[in-house]
């Protein structure tokens, strides 16, 4: 099974050609043990475009083991970090020369527009391969002083080993590049699993880490369902990290397994109900358009979406009537349609769950303002949807939907805003409008989130630490802190002058 | 108008050609000096004029310092972001290594070191050196420090301005890459001066940072003489900091300049009478091996030169007879053959330097163990020299004489080699040989030097920070300790809610 496929294009009359098979060892291989395989979809379009091979627990074992060896032999302490970085760069510039052809596929498969891959999620991605090839020759450790007659401590910061990575759908490329960037800069080695939903990008990332260089089984690329593959990864002996990004459901099981299984080290970034808070002071035209980003930016397929939003009593009708007409502006379409600025959902389920929301809402007595109505048409196609009248007890303001479905509430006095913010399990992002600054300062340290936006919402720098409060994660990806989640630190305590008299004399 | 250089390499070792524009390279120009005088450039290896290039005078100096403030304030500075410096850098280092022999060959005439090593150390560790810094362009961190809930503390690391950087000749390429790699990282913009009996690796540079697409004015080369442009650049009212490599002597009058002008920062790396000791309990082999890379390595043309070796009396005889038989085998001879370990010192000034100092040996009395003589009879070759049966007060004992000639003393006790060791004005580096860890380390530790090296000698990398005790220099540079000499510390503090 594990062979080339050509998937047809037809938007562009053209063909782009992947590997189908798992990739271990620098190698497309078949399944050592099943004959099963995912299909990917095309979401605008309902249409299955490939099959690839499914990964099998035997396979995860098969590709732990490449990856072991590569740690232990060449790569590890075995390589340097201007070797690490050198190869870093040059898969950089190998995704840069590619990025039409990479983006393409990825709008096939997950239906972002093109335009929004190439130049986001591509573009993003190199320079976070970018930025930690710079790191990678500057893991430093400390020197630290305790008796200069007879002893030398410090610091070595090693590289973990191998680590497991599982990532999401919705941003298949840059979601690759934030796992496997720190990991490679300190020298571990990879088992990846891409989502089963949309494994393409990943496999034919799999073909530029050879044209780069890279050792065998320094990335592995196993395609594979959630409980088979990303299982087997969280309770495998052998595996001495995960780092996970997807629900907060899933988290749980893998945070259990790890924990089950040889106590492996977790890192997570799970879901959000992340709220914004519009005060009557702010800039409410701004105020509207970076809403609407929170909400519709990736058809509201984002763990950070601002999809609670809260507005001061004052300005509420102002700001609504601006909300409505900016998010209305919205084009949800096909990704390859110019036009486009939002694509589908990306699958049927996700498609029925964002549904079943929509549904529950109106079931539960909140109204729409915008949206709430079916195309019926082909494609997972969902129109941005806006409800008022809320209430916290609502299962639309409750839960995580990961639709262009928002909630927008109101309040009164700005510790009833904070309250309302914070009244949820999660914790990922939140922002802020307001031009007071010292209320943007108070409000911005009260706010209970990884992440804090004011005056704007949802832009990330490859070099600002991202990650979850509470039940949104467990660690920080992005910046120099993700080198943390990829390092395990050896104290050398180096006796240079004691010597001992046993029995002690006390 | 301003000139074009060509040179046709026909050598052993490389065959090409170069052709670039020489003359000052300022605001992205290459231009005649306002003088419209000219250096001579030599090539060492035979005494004979290489070509001559544009002399940039004080007011050249003030030309380019406003360009440089220019492009400060407008396209580099903080209007640009880490990630775009670093793409640049990055760019800079792909164009080096696209041209690297050529680099290489003209290192090698202009200097007179080997093309070999022109090409496996100086331009490959330069090429390194520029993408290290690359890496930093996008990370340079301030700190957010907690105060109370009213108030927002933190601090910035802002690029200091424009900055001086004077650079020596005796790792051309390789010293304009340690300055200008965290300089322009940082966001910084440059007036270099190179050495003028060194230019052309610098002038063959302006044209790659040029392709790389770094605006007009960031990096800006006047070659002139120290006494002129040096010194014009050091009492500079509008250079905000001077980073200097070369003599103590020099160094001096840089630190006055700068206290005498606007008080600018300064950075300076010195020279050195870099100490070896050699215990009893070194592995002999590899300490002979060592110790003639410390004091031959780049003709003796090196601050760290380990010129001052030490070695314990149990293994004093046989220590020196190999060591004798390995500088006997170093050849000595035309940078470009293929088996040449060292060319000619760097020109005739440095030629005379040296042999004075070797004369001087003679004259108080120390024994010339080998060499002593020039090599040849054309160009400023120096035989591979060792002195033996010294005492602490003679001149080739303590002053820095920059050539291949090694002192070689005899000790008995570690605690009073440490204490000769460390008697010095200069304290750049050391160098330990003992098989014994405990011994090693606290040996290294007690020296009085801003590098140890144990059971190695001047090896560099970098990400290791390098730079001087005393006065072998002030601040350091390599790895990230770098950035700090061109960055400004601003500490922001926002009241946002204490009344007053």
């Amino acid at each position: 099974m594990a062979h080339t496929v050509k998937i047809p294009v037809p938007a562009l009359n053209k063909e782009i050609s992947v590997s189908t098979g798992l990739f271990i060892n620098n190698e497309f291989v078949p399944s050592v043990d099943s004959s099963e395989v995912i299909q990917c979809f095309n979401p605008a379009t309902e249409e299955v475009i490939a099959s690839v091979v499914a990964g099998s627990a035997k396979d995860i074992d098969v590709a732990v083991a490449a990856a072991r060896t590569a740690f232990k032999t060449t790569w590890g302490k075995n390589v340097t970090g201007w070797e690490r970085s050198r190869l870093m760069n040059k898969l950089a510039d190998l995704i840069e020369r590619d990025a039409q052809e990479l983006a393409e596929l990825e709008t096939l498969n997950n239906g972002k527009p093109v335009a929004v891959a190439r130049d986001f999620d591509i573009g993003d991605s190199i320079q976070c391969l970018r930025y930690y090839a710079g790191w990678a020759d500057k893991i430093t450790g400390q020197t630290i002083e305790v008796d200069n007659k007879s002893k030398m401590a410090f610091t070595r910061h090693e590289p973990i080993g191998v680590c497991g990575q599982i990532i999401p759908w919705n941003y298949p490329i840059n979601m690759w590049s934030w796992k496997v960037a720190p990991a490679l800069a300190v020298g571990c080695t990879i088992v990846m699993k891409p989502s089963e939903i949309t494994p393409l990008t990943a496999l034919k990332l799999s073909e530029l880490v050879v044209e780069a260089g890279f050792p065998p089984g320094v990335i592995n690329t196993v395609p594979s369902l959630g409980p088979v593959g990303g299982a087997a990864l969280s309770a495998h002996p052998d595996v001495d990290k995960v780092a996970f990004t997807g629900s907060t459901i899933t988290g749980r099981k893998i945070m259990e397994a790890a924990a089950k299984s040889n106590l492996k080290k977790v890192s997570l970034e799970l879901g959000g109900k992340s709220p914004q808070l519009i005060f009557e002071s702010a800039d409410l035209k701004q105020a509207a358009a970076w809403s609407a980003l929170g909400i519709c930016y990736n058809t509201g397929q984002d763990c950070t979406a601002g999809s609670r939003i809260y507005v001061q009593d004052s300005v509420y009708d102002k700001f609504i009537d601006i909300l409505v007409s900016t998010v209305k502006e919205t084009v949800i379409g096909d990704g390859f349609d110019k036009s486009t600025g939002g694509g589908p959902l990306v699958s049927k389920a996700q498609f029925d769950r964002v549904w079943g929301y929509i549904d529950a809402g109106k079931a539960e007595g909140a109204k729409v303002v915008l949206g709430g109505e079916r195309r019926n048409t082909k494609g997972y196609f969902v129109d941005p949807t806006i409800f008022t009248d809320v209430n916290s007890d609502m299962k639309i303001v409750k839960e995580e939907i990961f639709g262009p479905v928002l909630s927008i509430g109101r309040f009164k006095t700005e510790e009833e805003a904070v309250a309302l913010a914070n009244n949820t399990t999660y914790g990922l992002g939140a922002g802020l409008h307001s031009t007071d600054a010292s209320q943007c300062m108070r409000v911005s340290g009260l706010l209970e989130a990884g992440t804090v936006w004011v005056n704007q919402y949802n832009v990330l720098s490859n070099n600002v630490p991202f990650g979850g409060k509470k039940q949104s994660g467990i660690g920080r990806e992005l910046g120099s802190y993700a080198l943390e989640e990829y390092t395990s630190i050896k104290a050398v305590h180096w006796n240079i002058g004691e010597k001992l008299q046993w029995p002690l004399s006390l | 108008m301003a000139q074009v250089f060509t040179y046709e390499f026909n050598t052993p070792v490389y065959k090409g050609k170069t052709s670039f524009n020489t003359g000052l390279y300022i605001n992205g120009k290459f231009v005649e000096g306002s003088n419209k005088t000219t250096i001579d450039v030599i090539n060492p290896a035979n005494g004979k004029l290489i070509t001559q290039i544009a002399e940039a005078t004080p007011k050249d100096v003030d030309i380019a310092v406003d360009a440089a403030h220019k492009a400060f304030e407008t396209t580099w500075g903080l209007n640009v972001g880490g990630a775009e410096r670093s793409r640049l850098l990055t760019k800079l280092a792909l164009l080096m290594e696209e041209h690297q022999k050529e680099l290489a060959a003209i290192e090698a005439l202009d200097n007179g070191k080997t093309f070999n090593w022109a090409m496996d150390l100086d331009t490959t560790f330069a090429i390194d050196t520029i993408r290290y810094y690359a890496g930093w362009a996008d990370k340079i961190h301030g700190q957010v420090q907690e105060t109370d809930e009213k108030k927002l503390s933190y601090t910035r690391h802002e690029p200091i301005g424009v900055v001086g950087q004077i650079i020596p000749w005796n790792f051309p390429l390789l010293m304009m890459s340690w300055k200008i790699g965290p300089a322009l990282a940082t966001g910084n913009c440059i007036v270099m001066k190179p050495s003028e009996f060194t230019p052309l690796s610098a002038i063959r540079m302006c044209e790659l940072i040029d392709r790389a697409g770094f605006p007009p004015g960031t990096v800006n080369l006047v070659t002139g003489y120290g006494n002129t442009v040096g010194s014009a650049i050091s009492s500079h009212m509008k250079i905000d900091k001077v980073a200097f490599t070369g003599s103590t002597l020099v160094g001096r009058k840089i630190m006055e300049a700068a206290a005498k002008s606007n008080l600018k920062d300064i950075t300076l790396e010195l020279g050195g009478k870099s100490p070896n000791i050699i215990y009893n309990d070194a592995d002999l082999d590899q300490a002979v091996e060592w110790a003639a890379h410390g004091i031959y390595w780049n003709h003796g043309q090196a601050c760290s030169a380990g010129s001052r070796i030490f070695v314990q009396s149990g293994i004093y005889d046989q220590f020196l007879e190999k060591f004798t038989e390995k500088s006997r085998s170093l050849k000595v001879g035309d940078p470009f053959d293929v088996d040449s370990y060292q060319g000619p010192q760097v020109s005739k000034n440095q030629y005379d330097r040296i042999m004075d100092y070797i004369q001087s040996g003679k004259d108080e009395g120390a024994t010339v163990h080998l060499g002593g003589d020039r090599n040849g009879t054309e160009g400023y070759y120096i035989n591979p020299t060792i002195f033996t049966n010294t005492t602490p007060d003679m001149k080739i004992v303590q002053e820095e004489i920059f050539g291949p000639v090694g002192v070689v003393i005899k000790f008995e006790d570690e605690d009073d080699v440490i204490r000769q060791a460390n008697d010095t004005v200069f304290g750049l580096a050391a160098a330990v040989f003992s098989q014994n860890i405990t011994r090693a380390l606290n040996t290294a530790h007690r020296l009085k030097a801003g590098t140890a090296w144990v059971n190695c000698v001047n090896q560099l990398h970098a990400n290791v920070p390098f730079g001087g005790f005393k006065q072998s220099g002030i601040g350091r540079e390599l790895g990230e300790y770098a950035l700090h000499n061109y960055t400004a510390v601003k500490s922001v503090q926002v009241n946002l809610g204490h009344i007053m």
